[in-house]
């Protein structure tokens, strides 16, 4: 057991004086920018699109090729520090023109700043993302769930597999917009699939390993198991 | 229904026995097309066998489990090895829903995610949606909004101590607590006409104004609410019971706990000092007096510590906001946003056209994007809404604290006794409904 | 809230029975008012109907009162599943297994709009009536129900159980789900329970 931590104050970067105020008047657009995205631009020259001011919030578009670095940059760099990511998720428009968006919310505890990064995706190629777990461990669940819920790969995450829904769901990716808002199947079709899903009985290869669990079975369930039949009550 | 046979060509995921006898199982995945493919196992499925490890499977239908949550646990004795969790038994397309609501329309929804923080999700989205709109609130809509965010933490803070206590052995703390919710539960029924799925916030300002006489029943609330706080913390605090269960589990570093995204009381307790509500303020939080607890050991105990302070804080908000609720409006005065009241609605023809304008297509915000992070009692939640210009979202996505916070279990309840792993569990505060959406 | 006598109240009837003796009658009335008044509650806690359900349970509201305080979490040992909250689809198996492992004499409430019929939730991912999976007894709208609004429920399966008869013996039938599709009432119907309807045709629109 370890002794006593020490305390981590938020803002701790920050002089002493600088109590932060609830923030009124907010223009639709323009206003103060981010320090980041001048720093990210002499940085890492081209990987930058473009940069946007929306409702106080700085937004910086990135090439999605150079997203795992520009990420670590903005985690180890002493300037930036962003130690806290708060959200990874994606943005599909209604317009077909439009790509698909990757949004990363980032903030920085000790300078108290608040960063959204994206990436767009076109339409036409596969969709896929640096997965940015090796930076910070909060990016484990949350995209897998960006998978499960869109389609796009987190490539470099180590178990990107379904989370939300069941890993052999086969009515495809929710919240794509061409998924319709009651599914593709029917209500009993759907009924159908889930119930015979059966999650109890069914473990992963990973579960299953682990305790040889295989062993123990009774004869007549390895067998059953053993050619691929589902266990039933 | 066709007769005959069909051959239909199958990926299997068991390609047979292995040398050792075993089912070879290959991970496969299915894409839109249906078509299976395969995905490669990670290092980390390699399996370390020493001696005979327990596979125990818990939930998802399980009391302990706060909501339907499958812990599948790698057992060496009593000793957890390995926990995987499983959730997702509860996801309902909130966020699909969405895409398909106006923005008043999605306020009943806010109510279901986090179901013991509901009046707190309606004003945390209220001010999500006010900041895509450009609204600025009325002075007392904002005192009215701490009120409510603080009454909300207060009875989430309470089911939680209810239900952690039952997990770890004690009973009574339950009925004292719910009892108490019960005094929050009659002065938000006075106010909003519901108990739980409150509604109460609209864009622009609030469902309804105070009633009068509400105030009175807040502060008698404020007055009798302590003893039991008092009566709790000396049933608990100092108990040898109490503390022998909790004290040590479950810890967390503050450098993992901030890598690992964890926030709210999580976070605090493992001794980073980060509240959204004094370090990214809104509803003018900065104006209040109140303390942020902070814990140092990062265990199960300092949760409980920090969250038990949390609530003696929440009435000293109360209190503050008691005193300075301002006369005048509640909502703001543009007809586009706000629906007129019914009798000027059934008498004045532009009235008319504006509540007709309102419910049927719905006020529209500019084309633009706002995260608002909010301090719900689990953690930071955020609701990100991207709009086009139409009057429903094209994007609304709601950041839970307590899908981030759980994926931290499988660290915390590494090396400890399955016992443990039930208070670990409570002692982070999950709400299913928020975790899976 | 007088439960009692209600003008509109709608009792379970059934026919006189003539040919059953005394001894028999007077039986079906000991065992009925056993059952009845000790029902244990499974509760299939999912979501807000289950915050409603510990708040009936607790002191104010107290379901103590009813023989049904002893909530047992196990299948095995519950006499009534009160479903308190929505059930997804991936949940569906898990509430059909908890249901055929409860032991006959068996009930369930379905508590909330939820669990009755899906409720607001008309997407892809909630079953649209937990009566597609598993025969419900007694349902009990609201969203969530007050507290209030359960205990009526209960009451009202108290009656049901207090009217029945052991010689109606198709009372403690198992459902029988169809082996490979493991729905227990035909699709077609399913299909027409899940329909949308009134308002809800238009609430599919996401383009305004």
């Amino acid at each position: 057991m370890t002794g006593k931590f020490e305390t981590v104050s938020a803002g701790s970067a920050l002089p002493a004086n600088d109590a932060p105020v609830t923030p009124h008047g907010i223009p639709h657009r323009g206003g103060a920018v981010n320090p980041a995205a001048a720093a990210l631009g002499a940085s890492f020259p081209g990987a930058i699109v473009r940069t946007e001011v929306v409702w106080g919030e700085t937004t910086i578009i990135v090439v999605p090729g150079r997203i795992l670095e520009v990420m670590q940059w903005l985690h180890d760099d002493p300037d930036q520090r962003y130690d806290f990511l708060s959200d990874v998720t994606a943005v599909e428009y209604r317009d077909l023109d439009r790509p698909v968006e990757v949004v990363w919310h980032l903030r920085s505890l000790p300078f108290r700043r608040f960063l959204r990064i994206k990436a767009q995706l076109p339409r036409n190629a596969p969709l896929q993302v640096p997965s940015v777990w090796s930076i910070w461990k909060s990016a484990d669940w949350i995209e897998r769930e960006c998978y499960d819920m869109f389609g796009i790969r987190f490539v470099g995450h180590p178990d990107l597999r379904r989370i939300l829904m069941w890993e052999q769901y086969k009515e495809g990716y929710p919240l794509r917009k061409d998924f319709p808002l009651r599914g593709r199947f029917s209500r009993s079709e759907q009924l159908r699939q889930a119930l015979v899903q059966n999650p109890e009985a069914k473990y992963s290869m990973e579960e299953l390993s682990i305790a040889d669990a295989f062993e123990d079975l009774p004869e007549d369930m390895r067998r059953r198991i053993g050619s691929g039949e589902r266990t039933g009550e | 229904m066709a007769s005959g046979t069909r051959t239909i060509e199958v990926e299997l995921s068991t390609t047979g026995l292995d040398a050792h006898g075993k089912p070879q199982r290959r991970p496969l995945v299915t894409n839109d097309g249906g078509s299976a493919f395969e995905i490669g196992a990670p290092d980390s499925m390699e399996p370390e066998l020493s001696g005979d490890h327990m596979l125990i499977n818990i939930g998802p239908q399980h009391p302990a489990t706060h909501g339907v949550l499958r812990l599948v646990l790698e057992l060496d004795g009593e000793t957890v090895v390995r926990c995987i969790p499983h959730i997702g038994y509860l996801h309902c397309g909130f966020e699909k829903i969405g895409e398909y609501r106006q923005y008043n329309q999605i306020i009943p929804w806010t109510d279901r995610e986090d179901y013991l923080n509901s009046i707190g999700n309606n004003v945390a989205f209220a001010l999500g949606a006010e900041r895509l709109f450009g609204i600025e609130i009325t002075e007392r809509c904002i005192v009215l909004r701490v009120i409510a965010a603080e009454l909300s933490r207060i009875i989430s803070h309470l089911v939680w101590l209810g239900t952690t206590c039952i997990d770890i052995g004690a009973f009574t703390p339950f009925l004292w607590a719910f009892q108490e919710r019960e005094n929050v539960y009659n002065l938000l029924e006075s106010w909003v006409g519901a108990r739980l799925t409150t509604s109460a916030t609209r864009v622009g300002g609030m469902a309804a104004d105070i009633p009068a006489g509400w105030m009175d029943g807040l502060r008698q609330f404020i007055r009798t609410f302590p003893v039991t706080v008092d009566e709790i913390d000396r049933m608990l605090t100092r108990n040898a019971i109490w503390v022998g269960r909790t004290i040590g589990l479950g810890v967390m570093s503050p450098e993992e706990a901030i890598n690992w995204g964890l926030s709210g009381p999580m976070l605090r307790a493992s001794g980073v000092a980060y509240d959204v509500r004094k370090d990214f303020p809104y509803l003018e939080y900065e104006t209040y007096d109140f303390d942020v607890p902070i814990g140092t050991n990062g265990d199960v105990y300092d949760r409980f510590l920090v969250r038990m302070e949390e609530l003696r804080q929440s009435v000293r908000i109360l209190q503050q906001a008691a005193d300075r609720l301002p006369e005048g409006p509640v909502n703001i005065d543009d007809p586009r946003i706000i629906l007129p009241p019914k009798s000027k609605a059934t008498s004045e023809m532009e009235s008319m056209i504006h509540h007709f304008k309102q419910v049927m297509e719905g006020p529209r915000p500019p084309a633009g994007e706002a995260y608002v992070a909010v301090e719900s009692p689990k953690g930071e939640k955020g609701y990100y809404m991207v709009s086009d210009g139409t009057s429903k979202p094209v994007r609304w996505r709601i950041r839970p604290p307590s899908f981030v916070n759980l994926a931290a279990i499988p660290k915390m309840v590494e090396g400890h006794l399955l016992s443990d792993v039930i208070a670990i569990n409570a002692s982070i505060d999950i709400v299913m409904g928020e975790i899976d959406r | 809230m007088g439960l009692a006598s209600r003008p509109d109240a709608r009792t379970v009837s059934y026919e006189p029975q003539g040919n059953e003796g005394w001894v028999a009658t007077r039986l079906d009335f000991l065992v009925n008012w056993g059952r009845a008044n000790s029902l244990w509650p499974m509760p299939f806690g999912t979501a807000c109907c289950a915050i409603e359900f510990m708040a009936t349970a607790a002191s104010r509201f107290d379901l103590a009162r009813f023989g049904m305080e002893r909530m047992s979490f196990s299948p095995r040992q519950a006499d009534v599943l009160i479903c308190a909250g929505r059930v997804p689809f991936k949940l569906a198996p898990i509430i059909r297994r908890i249901w055929q492992q409860m032991p006959q004499p068996k009930w369930c409430i379905s508590m909330g709009a939820c669990a009755s019929t899906g409720g607001m939730f008309d997407n892809y991912a909630v079953v649209q009536g937990i009566d597609t999976i598993i025969p419900v007894d007694v349902y009990v709208p609201g969203c969530p129900p007050r507290p209030e609004g359960l205990i009526y429920g209960i009451r009202m399966l108290q009656e049901k159980v207090l009217n029945e008869r052991r010689m109606d013996n198709r009372l403690r039938d198992e459902m029988s789900p169809d082996p490979s599709s493991q729905l227990y009432i035909s699709p077609a119907a399913i299909d027409e329970l899940g329909e949308p309807f009134g308002n809800s045709v238009h609430q599919t629109r996401s383009a305004p």
